[in-house]
Formats: structure tokens, sequence, C-alpha cells
């Protein structure tokens, strides 16, 4: 099995830190819900990519988890993001931005607009 | 910082095996339940739903593996895996482990042996802050050929204002003196130095004060600093010493400190380091001479350069000094002394002459290193054709290859570590013993220590070798056909002639590389003996020498020796007194100088040789060595007179000076001419310049035969012998031939010598056949240390080729059986094993002797009498190498000639 090239892996930890920090404390299917409602088929496959990245991330500090019970009262385990997930989302969020921003400007660039 | 983080958590999970896979195995079952019950609702059938949760969340099995490496160390966890495999590997064949064990054990143990000594000597030979600074600043008159003649106080204030050197210390080369008023009267070494001496190397006494660096005083200031040694020794650790007063040659000084327990101070010679005592004096002041710059002072230089400017920085800015010094004072430095002035790191000027044997030797065990990595790696190959078929079978399994080699990769580092463990620990319990064989003479020899920094060595080499020499095997191993290895059987596998064509090779390098070490080993073994057997020129047999030293006190009218007249009252009884010992038959005196072999203190002991209508100032002269004897020294030492007379008990103090000089003198300073009748002068020693106005003409008037008084390895060097008679001398040694008794010699010299005068100390008897011996002992030591790494690496070799040729008599048993049933020779099945042997053997010893000639090319400084292209050595070593390694193919090829055919064919 071919793995994800390493792009959409950080793209990933990306997601659900912007997910936990919009949507509050999440269990894994939520998170991957969300993230599948936006990005359409990214995770439509493959969900359970996500929780090894999840602990990743808690071992990281940038989220915290603990046990809790979901809407429809089952045991669930939930994901918070911590104030060092939100620093991380600041910098990796603008970071991202500039990135984009470059990338766009290379491509609207035309042959004829080059010195 | 998070990297860290998450490493920390791994860790800690996998250190104390913390797993949560029921987490895990908790979130993946909600999340299939949250998501069965969303497609329940979007309509689908419960088995449906399920199905589709399912496929959705991906391969659990993944997910997990994924989850759990996370969690945990995965490559830590493999190699742990990995080793412990290992281990049950080696605890199945004991045999081949004991002995690839064993022989790294060898390899590493000896490796890290030889590297304590190098890294106490050549690595750290400077205990001071930022040593690098530190420089020894030496004085050369090559014009003259004289080396290293000491500085001037004027030059030494030039170098010190000169803006190169933060600062500028000068020593003394370390001298005797009579420590009296203590009870027995003891004779200890000193060391004069300026009073920032301490200073410039940046160590400061453990108790008390070092000398005031500002001390202007022009002579001795009267203090005095002691080493640890001898406060412990002589005053018991008194915490109290400091302000004492020790009377040493008759003047008070009093103590101000006690040097630190490690402090050792500079110096080649084993003497120089074990200084006990430090006076600190301006030297120019009486007793030294008038500081004008062509009194050399007889002392060395340590300075320490301004931080941050190179050698070569620095040595450029004293060239420039130097030139307008000369110009400044032509006088002083006539062209033809060719004055220079030379900066050598202290580093290297303290390690002195043992480097170059202590870079052979470590040559010399990193090729045994090498001989046993290579026989190990020899075992590792061979046992991998035992193996084949369990690595076929893995690889069949779906083992991959990059996992196999790394497993093989863990057994043989387990191998190399475990043997550098055996190695190191070997060394470590045996280091006292070890020790002793080390010649007293090796600097720091005190400081050698089986410490951290060995056992990183020992550690690091172990592992370096276990990858280098492991990884070719593994990769060779992992490459078996294995369709072929599994049909066959492991019979004889089709990756078995790569194999065989590397283990061929690693053969013929063990033997290139033993036939170096054999060669090296044999030139010195030649050299040694030549050494031994060379005629020194003079008898040693049953001489023993004892020395004394008369004090000599900073005032010159306090000293009672002081002139030739009152001293020779005192030589006299002495002679007359000792020839009287039991056993003694002969007896003379003479000073230290006189004493052949390694007792002088270095070049400084020549002296100026102004011959008339020749020379006409010190700077301009010659330098030459020049001993002061008694009449009978000549015949108790044997040198026989060739022409003229020697000294007779007429010649004293107020008759004309004469001397006697050696073949080389007159050789180099009167070619072709008659020197009996010639006149000379000496520059007068230090202590006299104040005594009388101007030296006399001094006629020779005997020429002696050369002797090897100097050093057993170089031809005769000019000397120019004096009376004690008519020239005084502070450090007397006594010669006595006969049967005497070296226990008790010591305490009847000293019971004579003291019933004359109670204050002489009387000390280092020792007999010349020692005292010959021990000027070979670093010689002997590299001599027996290369013999022995020989010996082992031709060992290594023959088991090498034994275990090799075993080899391949075991491949082609099936081969030899149909030859034997279909009628060949049992002999030519003999010869044809033994061919294969000696094929092995010849390219190994054409290699071998190709790299033995660079080797000993580059050993040229350490033979003697010897070429380094020596023809019986080569030609020897050449042959043992060959008879060793066809006795060792022997044995299988035997085995190959008694097989029975029948038997081998029928188990096929």
């Amino acid at each position: 099995m071919k793995e994800r090239p390493d792009v959409l892996q950080g793209t990933l930890a990306l997601m659900v830190l912007k997910t936990l920090d919009v949507l509050g404390p999440q269990h894994g299917y939520g998170v991957a819900r969300r993230i599948e409602q936006i990005s359409g088929d990214l995770l439509a496959v493959n969900q359970g990519t996500l929780y090894p990245l999840l602990l990743k991330l808690e071992h990281e500090g940038s989220i915290v988890s603990e046990w809790g019970a979901s809407d429809n009262n089952r045991r669930a385990r939930f994901y918070r993001i911590t104030a060092a997930g939100r620093k991380q989302l600041r910098t990796e969020t603008s970071d991202w931005e500039r990135t984009a921003q470059i990338i766009e400007r290379f491509f609207k660039v035309k042959a004829e607009e080059l010195p | 910082m998070k990297f860290l983080r998450r490493f920390c958590i791994r860790l800690s999970n996998f250190a104390t095996g913390h797993r949560s896979d029921q987490r895990l195995r908790e979130e993946i079952a909600e999340h299939l339940a949250f998501q069965t019950d969303e497609n329940l609702r979007a309509g689908m059938s419960p088995s449906e739903a399920r199905r589709r949760a399912v496929l959705k969340l991906g391969a659990a099995e993944a997910i997990r593996e994924n989850h759990h490496d996370e969690q945990s160390l995965p490559f830590v966890e493999n190699l742990l895996q990995d080793l412990r495999f290992a281990v049950r590997m080696l605890r199945r064949s004991p045999g081949f482990a004991f002995v690839a064990i064993t022989t790294m054990a060898l390899g590493i143990g000896a490796t890290t042996a030889i590297y304590s000594v190098i890294d106490a000597t050549l690595l750290h030979p400077l205990p001071f802050p930022n040593p690098t600074e530190l420089i020894r600043i030496q004085e050369d008159l090559s014009g003259v050929g004289a080396e290293d003649v000491g500085i001037s106080v004027p030059e030494w204030k030039d170098f010190e204002s000169s803006g190169i050197f933060q600062s500028l210390s000068v020593g003394g080369t370390g001298a005797d003196v009579n420590l009296t008023g203590n009870g027995q009267p003891e004779r200890l070494s000193f060391k004069h130095v300026t009073p920032n001496y301490f200073a410039v190397l940046g160590v400061d006494a453990q108790l008390g004060r070092t000398f005031d660096p500002h001390d202007t005083t022009p002579g001795f200031n009267l203090e005095v600093v002691i080493s640890d040694g001898l406060w412990r020794r002589e005053f018991g650790a008194d915490p109290h010493i400091l302000g004492k007063s020790l009377l040493l040659d008759n003047d008070a000084y009093h103590v101000v400190g006690v040097m630190p327990r490690g402090f050792r101070d500079l110096g080649s010679t084993s003497e120089e380091r074990n200084t006990e005592l430090w006076l600190a004096a301006g030297m120019a002041g009486p007793p030294f001479p008038p500081p004008l710059r062509g009194s050399r002072l007889g002392s060395r230089a340590v300075a320490r350069m301004k931080p941050g400017l190179s050698i070569a920085a620095a040595q450029a800015h004293l060239d420039a000094l130097v030139e307008s010094l000369k110009k400044q004072y032509p006088a002083d430095y006539p062209a033809q002394a060719a004055w220079t002035v030379r900066l050598i790191p202290l580093s290297e000027s303290v390690v002195g002459g043992v480097r170059q044997s202590l870079i052979l030797l470590f040559g010399a065990v990193g090729l045994v290193l090498l001989i046993s990595c290579v026989n190990v790696a020899n075992l590792l190959l061979a046992r991998a054709s035992i193996r084949g078929r369990e690595i076929a079978v893995r690889q069949a399994l779906g083992a991959q290859r990059t996992r196999l080699v790394r497993q093989f990769l863990a057994e043989s580092l387990l191998l190399f570590v475990l043997g550098g463990i055996a190695g190191f620990a070997i060394l470590f319990f045996a280091r006292k013993f070890l020790l002793q064989l080390v010649p007293d003479s090796l600097p720091h020899l005190n400081d050698i220590s089986i410490n951290w920094g060995v056992l990183g060595f020992a550690l690091a080499v172990s592992i370096a070798a276990g990858i280098v020499f492991g990884l070719a095997p593994a990769w060779l191993v992992s490459r078996f056909d294995l369709i072929g290895t599994i049909r066959q059987e492991g019979r004889g596998s089709s990756g078995s002639r790569e194999r065989s064509r590397a283990r061929q090779i690693l053969v013929i390098s063990e033997l290139a590389l033993s036939l170096v070490l054999m060669v090296a080993a044999g030139l010195l073994l030649r050299s040694f003996w030549d050494l031994f057997k060379v005629k020194p020129g003079f008898n040693p047999d049953r001489v023993m020498a004892i020395e004394t030293w008369l004090p000599g006190p900073n005032d010159p009218a306090a000293d009672i020796y002081r002139s030739a007249t009152q001293e020779s009252v005192l030589v006299r009884e002495i002679l007359r007194r000792s020839r009287t010992l039991p056993g003694a038959e002969e007896a003379a005196v003479g000073d230290v100088a006189a004493l052949p072999l390694g007792h002088s203190r270095g070049e400084l002991d020549t002296l100026p040789l102004i011959r008339e209508g020749i020379e006409t100032a010190d700077n301009q002269a010659p330098e030459i060595d020049s001993p002061i004897v008694s009449p009978e020294y000549f015949q108790l030492l044997g040198m026989p007179l060739l022409r003229g007379r020697l000294f007779s008990d007429q010649d004293l103090e107020h008759t004309p000076q004469i001397a006697v000089i050696n073949q080389a003198a007159a050789r180099t300073y009167w070619p072709n001419q008659d020197p009996l009748g010639k006149r000379v002068r000496l520059r007068l020693e230090s202590r006299e310049v104040l005594i009388s106005g101007g030296p006399d003409w001094t006629t020779i008037v005997g020429v002696i035969a050369d002797a090897r008084t100097e050093s057993l390895a170089d031809a005769a060097i000019p000397q120019i012998y004096r009376s004690v008679y008519q020239r005084p001398v502070k450090d007397l040694a006594i010669f006595l031939r006969g049967q005497l008794d070296p226990r008790a010699i010591s305490a009847q010299v000293r019971e004579q010598v003291q019933s004359i005068d109670p204050e002489l100390p009387v000390f280092h008897a020792e007999s010349l056949d020692e005292v010959l011996s021990t000027s070979l002992s670093v010689r002997r030591f590299s001599m027996e240390m290369v013999g022995f790494f020989a010996a082992t690496a031709l060992l290594l070799a023959g088991l090498g080729i034994y275990g090799t040729i075993s080899y391949v008599v075991n491949e082609q048993r099936r081969e030899i059986a149909i030859r034997l049933a279909l009628g060949a020779q049992r002999g030519n099945i003999l010869k044809m094993v033994l061919r294969r042997g000696l094929g092995l053997a010849a390219a190994g010893t054409g290699l071998g002797v190709a790299g033995a000639l660079i080797v000993s090319h580059l050993m040229v400084g350490l033979l003697f009498g010897v070429s380094s292209i020596d023809l019986p050595t080569f030609a020897g070593v050449t042959v043992l190498l060959i008879i060793v390694a066809l006795a060792a193919s022997f044995i299988p090829a035997l085995r190959a000639m008694r097989l029975d055919p029948i038997t081998m064919l029928h188990s096929e």
C-alpha cells in the first residue's frame, strides 16, 4: 500500500487542529466527519489513519484527550486543542497562506510578463 | 522542542512497556459504531452499514501498527529483537562464539592498551590550561653545530617585550642540590626558574603560593616551592610547612608553597620530570653570570603565546626580531654562528623521542586488530554457509533483505562488542602487570590509566569494526539464491562461489598484513640484536657507579670545595677508601657527564671549544662534550690510549692545564693534523665565572679510542676530557670495579664518604650493565611488543588459512569423492589441496612484501645497523609464513585425502 505523501500528512494535522479549534472538543469520529465534509474525498477512505496522527499530536502536546460521553450517550474519547496547539495552528496557518500566495503568483505569471 | 517531547514520551512508553492498544481498540469500536449508525440512518441494511463502515475506516491492522509505532520506538524495538535473536544464535554455537569473541578481545584489548599509553603521552601531554598556547623557545647556533644553546638574559627581555608572548619564563633543566640539617643528608633534584614560571604554565600551589611573578630579585630570592611527593615523604604532609626553612647546599630557603599531587615538571628525562624543588631567581645576579648577550644561561625558555596567534605567525614575528637584533649587535651574533630561534609546541618538546616508537606500536597493533577483524569476518562467512538453509527458508517466508542484513549485522555487532568488552576487562584487570612491562624512561608513565576515555575508545572501535566487518558478510549472506539453496539442501549453494572468493580475499589480506608485521618485528629484532652486540668501546663489566653531590652555596666564599685543590683532598680520600671496600679492585671518579649512556642532562652539558688561532669568541666556537674525570677513569673503563699520555696524579691546579680528547674530536677539529700539543679554551661553567679572571689555555696531551658513551646507536661523538684535579666539579660519580655486592654498595660507599664529610649524600648506585640495558629499554619494549603482535598475527593468519582450506575441502567433498572413485591417486588429492593453500600464501606474501617495503621505509629512524630492505629478514619471514600456511593447509588436505568415496557418495 502506498503511503500518503508527506504534504497531505502535514495538512491533515493542520486540519485536525483547525477543526478542534473551531468546533471545540470532539471525538475521533467527529473530527473525521468534519474533515470529510470539508475536504471531500481526502478522508473518505482510511479514516483510521487519523488515530495514529491524533496520538502523535497528543505526544507533541498540541492536543489533550480524555474519555467522555457523546451526544447519544456513548463512551468516546474527546480531543481538545491546547494553548501550544493554538500557537502551532497560528504559525502553520500563516506559513500555509504565505506558501499558497507564492504558488498562486507563480501560476498566474505569464511568459510575456517576465522581464 | 516538540520533537523532544514526543521522543521522551515514546522513550518512556518503550522503557516502561506501556501500551494503549486497548484505548485504540475502543476508539475504533466507537468510530465504527458511529459510522454504522450514520449509514443505517441513510437507509442501508444493517450488514451493509457495518461493511461500509469497516471499509471506510481502512485496514485496521495497518492502523494499529502505525499507532503502535507512534507509541514506541520501532527501530530500537527491532534492534532489541535482533539482539535477542543474536544471543540465542550465539548460545547455540558456543565454540564459534568463544573463538570469535576471544579473537576480538585480543585485537581490541591490545589496541586499547596501546591507545591508553598514547592517550597519556601524545594526546594529553600537557596538563595545563590552554596547552596549545604554550611553546618552547629553542635557540640554535647551527653555524657552529650547536643546538639548543639556551637563552641569555638580554634576549629573554627582548622576547618578552616583543608583543608575541603573553608571558615568558626561563627555567633550568634540573640539577642536584643537597638538603641537609634534617637527619641524613639527601640529594634532591631542583630546578631554578624565573618567578613567573608557574604563572606561565597556569598552575597554582595546593598549599601556600607559588612565586610572585613580579619579583625582580636578580639572584635566588631564597623562596622554595616543593613537590607534593617531597612534602609527604620528607615532611609527613606537615600542614605547617609554610615558612619553614630548608638548608639547600648550605643556603637557607623558606618554603612558600606545595605543588598539587598531580603536578609534574616539564622535561624529556624522568629525572627532570621528578623535580622536587623549585627555586626562583632573576638569573641576572650572583651566582649567575653577568647578564650579557653572550652568557647563555643553559636554561629553557617556555612561553605562552598571545591568544589566537598561530605558531607560524609568532615564528614570523620572531624571525623579524632576530634579524633586527643581529643587525643591532653584530659582535654578539656573528654571521658564522647563524643564530636562529625556533618556536616548538611545548607538547612536542615534552614527548620527544618516543613519539616514533609509539606511532610504530599503534600501527602494529592496528594491524593486529585488522587481522582479528578479518578473521572474525571469515568465521562469520563460514557460519553463513552452514546457515544457508535457514536464511533461504526465512527469505521464502517473506523476510525482507534489509531486515536480514540488519539481523546479521546485529549478530556481528554483538560479537564485536562482547569481544571489545572482554578485551577491555582483561586489560583493566591486568593493568598493574602490563604497566610493569612499560620502560621507566617513557614520559608520563604515571599518567597512564585505564579511564572512561579509554573505555569509550574500546567501545567505539568495537562498534566501528563490527559495522565495517559485519556488513560485508551480512550483505553476501543475504544474496542467497533461495530456490537453488533449498533445492540442493545446502550442499553447495550458488551464492557460495562469491562467498568463497570473499573468504579467499580475506585470507590473502590476513597473510599480507601479518607479513608486514613480521617484517617490522624482524627488522626491529635485528636492530636490537646489533645494538646489543655493538662494541661500546668501554668495558661495563662488573663496574658500578654511585653518585654524590658537593654543595655549591650561592656565596662562593662559603664553598669548601671551591677550588680543585680543595676538592682533590676529598677526591683522593674517597678513592683511597673506596679501594678498601670488600671486592673493590679499582676506583675512579668523574662528573655526571662522564657516566656512560643516558646520564647527561641533555645538550646543555656541552661547552664551546675555542681552538687557538681559529676561534676568538664563545659564540663562534663549536660545542663539545666535556667530561671531567680522575686519572684512573680510562683504565677502569678500558678505554685505550692511542697517542700521547693520560692524566697523572702530578697534573694539578697550578701545573699546566691539560686535556685528553677522543679520536672523533681529533678527526673533527684537527683533521689531518696532530692534535697533540694543540691549545684550546673551554667556556667556563657559570658558577666559576666569578672565581677566576679568565680561562687559561689547555693543552691536549693524549688521544683515546672512541667509545659509544653517549648512545649505543650513535658512533662516538667528539669529547674532551679534563682532570678532576684541575677542574673542580659538583656532580661527582664514583666508579668501582670488582666483585661488588650491588645491594650493599650504596650503604658501604655512603659510610665511607660520610666519614669524610657527613654532609654529603650518596645516591643512585647502578651497575653499568644495568645502565646499558636501560638505555635500550624503549627499543626493547617496542621490539617485544611488535614481536608479540607479529606472533599473534601469524597465529591468526594460520587459523584463517586453516579455516578457509577446510571450508574449500568441505565444499568440494563430493568432487573429491568422485575423483577418488574414478581412481585418482590420494597423493594427487593431497597435492591439489596443498596447492590451494600455497596459492593463497603466495598471493598474500606478494602483497605483504609490497606493504612491508613501504612500512620498513617509514621505520628507518628506528633501525640500527640493518637496511630497511634487509634481504635475510624479508626472505626469512616469507619462508616462515609459507611454512605456516602449508602446515595449516596440511590438516584439511589430509582429511581430503582420507575421504572414503563410498560413504561420502552414499550419504549424498
